[in-house]
């Protein structure tokens, strides 16, 4: 069941800032219970009419989307981000493709140049936001329970926990899972799909809707090529036949084989391409924007752990 | 299994309309090209509307079919997934119909 199920528990998503100590005490205010905006509650007076005659009935038109209210809040969340200058992606896949080991790279190698946020999406435990937070970046979990993907509700309120400086990076890591996330905007700039090699060629034809919404598919862990029966081309084909203009990045995120693809990818989604210093402004410094290929940048320590981690100001 | 925050988001959205009136019937859209599951809706639909002034209303739910335009060849034509290819090798096809996700109507009394 998902998040928003019989329970009526509509704001069960619990929104968490890592702690160093597992046995903290939680004295800040808990975020999982602010105003409803609705209210089963009230009473029906007709409910106690004693006749049994049948009511007149209306039919009223309203010939509106299913999840407007989603998309308002996420239409309100593009802005909020644009008017900080803020570059926000939603990263999906199945459970394991390497999200996380890509997002801790690119934290590592992107974070000296711009400041970058993440927000975790599970189902149950901090354990990804730790891992995030150990590169010292700011970062929130979102555990969903038994949901099963986040929506603009959960993000927005994620967002008000974290408290993104402008000009930032943030990375939105969906929940593990390659049917829900397709259909909840959450405001992004674009949906990230990763897919690993150890994966079947044909998963964008089984999942089709995740792959039509993606912005960009990362075919992750091409070190492992040469020891697994995954061809490249097929994955890259089938996923075009769903998303003809989709582009299609193999990385390996241990290796850092083609990650500059991705960053450079991340540099164009900032809509300045016009201006010469943005890819400088992103990409680490001493990385050849033509660089193709090739094993990923250096980063020297003094970039690692530099951002600054609203989590510990409590 | 999102066919529950569907269709929460449903019955959030009628309830909001029916402002108090009893709801009986719901007319939505569910596109056949829709990552929805009419069947999980109707399962859902009963359990979401629980002690609202929903409970014990019909949901009927529409499903338009999956129709594509070719800006190649100019071809309309079916489509039943969303491998989206016309028959003359085209891929820049244009999606007509097929993916709403709306709702149509509500009967109040």
């Amino acid at each position: 069941m998902c998040a928003t199920c019989g329970c009526g528990d509509h704001a069960g998503a619990v929104i968490t800032v890592p702690h160093d100590h597992a046995d903290h005490d939680h004295d800040h205010a808990h975020p999982h219970d602010p105003a409803h905006s609705h209210d089963h509650a009230h009473q029906h007076d007709h409910d106690d009419h004693p006749h049994e005659h049948l009511p007149p009935t209306e039919t009223i038109s309203l010939e509106q989307k299913v999840l407007a209210k989603n998309d308002l809040l996420a239409q309100e969340i593009r802005e909020w981000l644009a008017a900080r200058d803020i570059l926000a992606f939603n990263m999906t896949s199945s459970p394991g493709a390497g999200k996380t080991t890509l997002l801790e790279r690119t934290i590592r190698e992107l974070g000296g140049a711009r400041p970058i946020s993440v927000i975790e999406g599970d189902q149950e435990t901090l354990l990804d936001a730790e891992r995030i937070k150990a590169t010292g970046c700011s970062v929130v979990q979102v555990n969903t329970g038994a949901g099963c993907h986040l929506d603009a509700e959960m993000m927005r309120r994620a967002l008000d926990t974290l408290d993104p400086p402008s000009g930032s990076l943030l990375f939105v890591e969906n929940v593990g899972n390659l049917v829900c996330p397709a259909l909840f905007d959450l405001g992004e700039r674009s949906k990230v799909v990763v897919i690993s090699v150890t994966e079947g060629s044909d998963k964008p034809l089984k999942y089709p809707h995740m792959f039509a919404a993606a912005g960009l598919v990362i075919i992750n862990k091409t070190d492992l090529l040469p020891y697994v029966d995954f061809d490249l081309e097929a994955c890259s084909r089938h996923a075009r036949s769903v998303n003809p203009d989709v582009q299609i990045v193999p990385v390996s995120a241990v290796s850092g084989e083609g990650v500059i693809d991705w960053y450079t990818w991340i540099d164009a989604q900032s809509g300045r391409r016009d201006d010469p210093a943005t890819i400088d402004k992103v990409l680490p410094a001493g990385v050849d924007r033509d660089e193709r290929h090739t094993s990923g940048p250096r980063v020297d320590s003094d970039d690692v752990g530099a951002q600054p981690c609203p989590g510990e100001r409590h | 299994m999102h066919e529950m925050s569907i269709t929460q988001s449903v019955v959030d959205a009628v309830c909001e309309r029916a402002a108090g009136r009893r709801v009986r019937r719901v007319t939505i859209e569910v596109g056949t090209l829709c990552a929805v599951v009419p069947d999980s809706m109707q399962f859902c639909f009963e359990l979401a509307t629980e002690g609202t002034v929903m409970e014990g209303a019909s949901l009927e739910i529409d499903q338009p079919p999956g129709r594509a335009h070719c800006r190649g060849c100019g071809a309309d034509f079916e489509l039943t997934d969303l491998v989206v290819l016309c028959r003359c090798g085209s891929a820049d096809v244009e999606i007509l119909s097929g993916r709403e996700l709306r709702i149509m109507s509500m009967e109040v009394s």
